[in-house]
C-alpha cells in the first residue's frame, strides 16, 4: 500500500508544480493579486507532497520492502541502518527525488525568508519559475524513472548497494552537491523573473546574491566531500581524475565562482547586467546538465545511454526547452542599455572582468574535452580520449593570469584603482613569495613543481594578509571587516592553501606498490612501514580481512594502520585504506591481494599536504556562507503598496532597505 | 535483443572495475625507473573500463600491459616508442592526451580559440566603457 501512496504524492505534487508554473505568472502578468498569492501556498503544498513520496520511500527502505523493484535492487537485509536510508539517493530514480526535495526546501527557503520581503508581482515569477523547474522534473520522474515501481515476485532479500556507495562519504556527499546544483535554480529563477518582468533596475541582484554564495558554497563542499570520498574508498590516493563525473560538478563550480563576482559588481556598481543574466541561466544549465550527464548512463557509453532512448529524449528535450527557451528571452529582454558607474582602464571591475573570463573559458575548456570523445563516438570520428594530461595544463594555464591579478582585485578601488598601491603591494608580494620560495628550497624544495606551488600559494595569501592589514589600518573599529568581506578574504585565502595542497602532493608523494611478507619492512620517503601480517575480522555485512601495518620514523614508533579488504554477500570486493591523517602529510596503505607464500602485495603512499586540498575546499565554502550574514543583504518587510492593483506588470522594484553601498 | 543484453553486462561489469585499484607491485631497478613507470601508464587508458588509467586499473587487460610495459622498459625502450607501440596496437583511444589530429584539431585549438574570442569581446568592452582615470572622481566614503 505504503509505495502507492508514494506515487500518487509524486502526481500530486506534479499537478501542483504545473500550477504553481502558471497561476503565479499569469497572475503577475495579469495584475491579479489573488492568483499572485497562490505562489506560496503552492509551493509549500508541492514540498510537503514531495518530502511525503521521499519519507515513503525511505520508509521502504527501512522496513525492507523488497517489493519495491528500487529497494531490492539497493538494499539488503544485512545492510546497516544508516546505508539503508542513505540508499534512497544510491541510484538513478532515488537521487532524482533526493534532487525535487532539495528544490523543495529552497523554494520553501525562499517563501518562509523573501516571501513578504520583495514586491509580489517579482516573487509570483520568482515561484513560477521554480514551479516550471519542479514540472519538468517530476514529469521525468513518473513517465520514465519511478521509483516506486513494483517488483513481482517479490524476492526474498534484495541485491545490496554497490559496496562502493556504503560509507559515509554517500552520506554526505550527493545531499551536499545536489544542494550546490539545485541552489542554482534560484539565482536562474531570479533572472528568469526579472526578465520576464522587464526590470530596468537590478535591484534584484542583490536580493538573488545571499542565494547563490550558498548555493556555490554547498557546491564546493559536495565536490569536497566527493573528492575526499574518491581518495579514501578507491583505494587509489588519487584526489581528482577529470572523470566526466567530477567534471560535470566542476563546470556549474566554475559558472557560479564567475556569477558571484558578476552579481557583486551588478549590485555595487550597476554594470555587467547582461552578463550577470547570463551567468544565472548558464550556472542552472550546467547544474541541470551535470545531473543529467551522471544520471542518465550517457558517459558509460553513448551506446548505455540509448539503451534507455525515453530517459535520453526527455533529458535532451527538457534541457533544450529550459536552455533554449531562457536564452530566448534573454536575447528579447535582455537590458539593451548598457548601464553602471564609469571606471577607468586599471580598476577593480577590470580585475573581475578578466577574472570572470578565465573561470568562464575554463569551464568551456572542461565542457569541449568532457563531451569531444562523446561527440567523436557518436559522429564515428573514431574513439578519442581526454583525460588529466589534457585538462591538467590547459586548467593551470587558464588559471595562471587568474591568480596573479587575485590579490590586487580587493587591494583596487571601483571606479580607478590607485597606482601607488598597485606597485606597492606588487613589490611587497614579490618579495613575500621569493622569500616563501627560498625557505622552500632551503627545507627541501628542489623540483620546479615544489618551487612553483610554495610561490604560487604564499602570492595569493600574502595578497589577502595585505588586504586584511590595510582594513584594520584605514577603516574604523567595528566596521573593519563586514561579512561580506570576510567572506571574500576566507574563500581567497582558500584558494591560496588549495594551491599548495594541490601542486605539493603531486609533486612530493611517494607511492610504492610493495609485496610483503609478515615480519617484512619498507622504506617510503622518512618513513618505515613494518607488516604483521592479515587476520581474519568479520563485519556486519561483509567478511573483512585486515592487515597490520606499524609505522616508524627514525625508530620511533608513529601509528599502526589496519587496511581492509571486504568481500561482501555479492561476492563484490572492496578495499578500505587505512590513512594516517595529518596537517602536513597523510601516510596511506592500502591491501591488495595474497601474492602466495605469505606475501600480500600492498600500496603505500606518503602524500604531504594533500589535506590542504580539502582545507582550501572548505575555507572557499565558508567563504561562500559568511556572505549571507552581511547587513547589506537584510531586507525589511515591506507591505503590499496600494498601487500593486493598478499598475502591477512593472512589477517596479522598489528600493528597499540599503545596507552600506 | 543479444547485443542489449550484452550492453547491460558490460555496463555492470563497469561498474564492479571501479570497486578496486591495482596494487601491483614491480621490480623495478630504483626510484627513477618507478616514477617513469607511474607517470607513463598514469597517461594511459585502461581500454577495457569506464574511465581509468593503465596505473590504476584492476582489470587483467591492464595488468598484463603493465607487465609488457615493465618489460619494454627493462629492454631500454623509451616512453614514446613504448607509446607508439601502444597506439599501433590499440590507437590512439589509449592515449589520455589525444595526439593532435584532423579529428582532434576542434579539441586542441578549442580553448585557445574561445579564449581569444572572449579576450577580444572584453577588450572591446572595456576600451568601450573605461575613462580615463582624471575624469573619474573620487569617491568618499567607505569602498567596498
Amino acid at each position: 500500500m505504503n509505495p502507492e501512496l508514494g506515487q500518487i504524492a509524486l502526481i500530486l505534487a506534479l499537478l501542483l508544480s504545473g500550477l504553481q508554473c502558471v497561476l503565479p505568472i499569469v497572475g503577475a502578468w495579469r495584475g491579479s493579486k489573488p492568483l499572485m498569492a497562490t505562489a506560496p501556498m503552492l509551493a509549500v503544498g508541492q514540498g510537503v507532497f514531495v518530502a511525503l513520496a521521499f519519507g515513503i520511500l525511505m520508509w521502504s527502505f527501512w522496513i525492507n520492502d523488497f517489493s519495491v523493484a528500487y529497494v531490492a535492487q539497493n538494499s539488503n537485509l544485512d545492510l546497516p541502518w544508516f546505508y539503508k536510508l542513505s540508499a534512497v539517493w544510491g541510484a538513478h530514480e532515488g537521487s532524482l527525488l533526493l534532487w525535487m526535495l532539495i528544490l523543495n526546501l529552497w523554494t520553501v527557503a525562499l517563501v518562509a525568508v523573501l516571501g513578504n520581503r520583495l514586491p509580489q508581482a517579482f516573487f509570483a515569477r520568482v515561484v513560477g519559475v521554480l514551479g516550471f523547474v519542479a514540472f519538468g522534473f517530476l514529469l521525468y520522474m513518473i513517465t520514465t524513472s519511478n521509483p516506486f515501481l513494483r517488483l513481482f515476485p517479490v524476492p526474498a532479500n534484495g541485491a545490496d548497494l554497490n559496496p562502493v556507495l556504503q560509507d559515509p562519504g554517500l552520506v554526505f556527499h550527493p545531499p551536499t552537491l545536489y544542494m550546490g546544483y539545485v541552489g542554482f535554480s534560484v539565482a536562474f529563477a531570479f533572472a528568469i523573473a526579472a526578465l520576464l518582468g522587464g526590470e530596468l533596475k537590478s535591484t534584484w541582484v542583490r536580493w538573488a546574491r545571499p542565494w547563490t554564495n550558498v548555493a556555490w558554497g554547498f557546491l564546493t563542499l559536495g565536490i569536497v566531500a566527493g573528492s575526499a570520498w574518491a581518495y579514501y574508498e578507491l583505494g587509489w590516493g588519487g584526489w581528482w581524475f577529470w572523470d566526466p563525473v567530477e567534471n560535470a560538478s566542476f563546470m556549474p563550480w566554475l559558472i557560479g565562482a564567475a556569477l558571484i563576482h558578476a552579481q557583486a559588481i551588478t549590485d555595487k556598481r550597476d554594470g555587467l547586467r547582461a552578463w550577470t543574466l547570463l551567468l544565472s541561466i548558464f550556472g542552472f544549465a550546467f547544474s541541470l546538465l551535470g545531473t543529467f550527464l551522471v544520471r542518465s548512463g550517457l558517459l558509460t557509453s553513448v551506446h548505455a545511454f540509448a539503451f534507455a532512448p525515453s530517459r535520453g529524449i526527455f533529458i535532451l528535450v527538457y534541457l533544450a526547452v529550459v536552455i533554449g527557451g531562457s536564452l530566448l528571452l534573454y536575447a528579447l529582454r535582455a537590458p539593451k542599455v548598457t548601464g553602471g558607474k564609469s571606471f577607468a582602464l586599471a580598476s577593480r571591475e577590470t580585475l573581475m572582468v578578466i577574472g570572470n573570463l578565465m573561470l568562464t573559458v575554463a569551464c568551456a575548456m572542461v565542457l569541449l574535452g568532457t563531451l569531444y570523445p562523446l561527440v567523436g563516438e557518436a559522429l564515428n570520428i573514431g574513439r578519442i580520449s581526454v583525460g588529466p594530461p589534457y585538462f591538467g595544463p590547459l586548467f593551470m594555464i587558464l588559471m595562471t593570469p587568474l591568480v596573479l591579478a587575485l590579490p590586487f582585485g580587493p587591494l583596487s578601488h571601483w571606479g580607478k584603482a590607485d597606482l601607488k598601491v598597485w606597485t606597492r603591494a606588487l613589490v611587497r608580494i614579490v618579495a613575500l613569495a621569493v622569500a616563501a620560495g627560498i625557505i622552500g628550497f632551503v627545507l627541501g624544495a628542489r623540483t620546479f613543481l615544489e618551487l612553483l606551488g610554495i610561490t604560487a600559494s604564499v602570492w595569493v595569501m600574502a595578497g589577502v594578509a595585505m588586504f586584511a592589514l590595510k582594513r584594520w589600518r584605514e577603516a574604523p573599529r567595528g566596521k573593519r571587516y563586514p561579512f561580506e568581506m570576510l567572506g571574500m578574504m576566507l574563500a581567497h585565502f582558500g584558494i591560496g592553501v588549495f594551491i599548495a595542497g594541490a601542486i605539493l602532493t603531486r609533486s612530493m608523494s611517494v607511492e610504492q606498490d610493495v609485496s610483503m611478507k609478515p615480519g617484512s619492512n619498507v622504506q617510503v620517503g622518512s618513513y618505515d612501514f613494518h607488516f604483521n601480517g592479515v587476520t581474519d575480522t568479520p563485519g556486519p555485512n561483509y567478511h573483512a580481512q585486515q592487515g597490520t601495518v606499524i609505522v616508524s620514523r627514525n625508530g620511533r614508533q608513529v601509528v599502526v594502520l589496519h587496511p581492509q579488504k571486504r568481500t561482501y554477500a555479492g561476492g563484490q570486493v572492496q578495499t578500505e585504506a587505512a590513512i594516517q591523517a595529518g596537517v602536513f602529510r597523510d601516510l596511506y596503505v592500502s591491501l591488495g591481494d595474497p601474492i602466495g607464500d605469505d606475501a600480500w602485495s600492498l600500496r603505500v603512499y606518503d602524500k604531504p599536504f594533500v589535506r590542504w586540498i580539502w582545507g582550501g575546499g572548505v575555507l572557499m565554502m565558508l567563504g561562500g556562507f559568511a556572505v549571507v550574514l552581511d547587513r547589506r543583504f537584510r531586507l525589511k518587510k515591506v507591505r503590499e503598496p496600494e498601487a500593486a492593483g493598478t499598475q502591477p506588470d512593472t512589477g517596479a522594484p522598489r528600493k528597499l532597505a540599503e545596507g552600506q553601498t | 535483443m543479444k547485443r542489449l543484453l550484452a550492453i547491460a553486462i558490460l555496463a555492470f561489469a563497469l561498474t564492479l572495475s571501479t570497486a578496486a585499484f591495482a596494487i601491483d607491485p614491480l621490480p623495478f631497478q630504483n626510484t627513477a625507473q618507478r616514477d617513469r613507470f607511474q607517470h607513463l601508464t598514469r597517461e594511459l587508458r585502461c581500454m577495457v573500463c569506464q574511465d581509468e588509467s593503465l596505473l590504476a586499473s584492476n582489470a587483467d587487460f591492464a595488468k598484463q600491459l603493465r607487465r609488457q610495459i615493465f618489460d619494454m622498459m627493462q629492454q631500454g625502450k623509451s616512453d614514446q616508442e613504448i607509446k607508439d607501440w601502444l597506439v599501433a596496437r590499440y590507437s590512439t583511444f589509449i592515449l589520455y592526451d589525444p595526439p593532435l589530429a584532423p579529428s582532434t584539431i576542434a579539441l586542441w585549438f578549442g580553448t585557445p580559440a574561445i579564449l581569444l574570442a572572449g579576450g577580444i569581446v572584453v577588450a572591446v568592452v572595456l576600451r568601450r566603457r573605461a575613462r580615463p582615470a582624471h575624469a573619474i572622481a573620487e569617491e568618499p566614503g567607505e569602498d567596498w
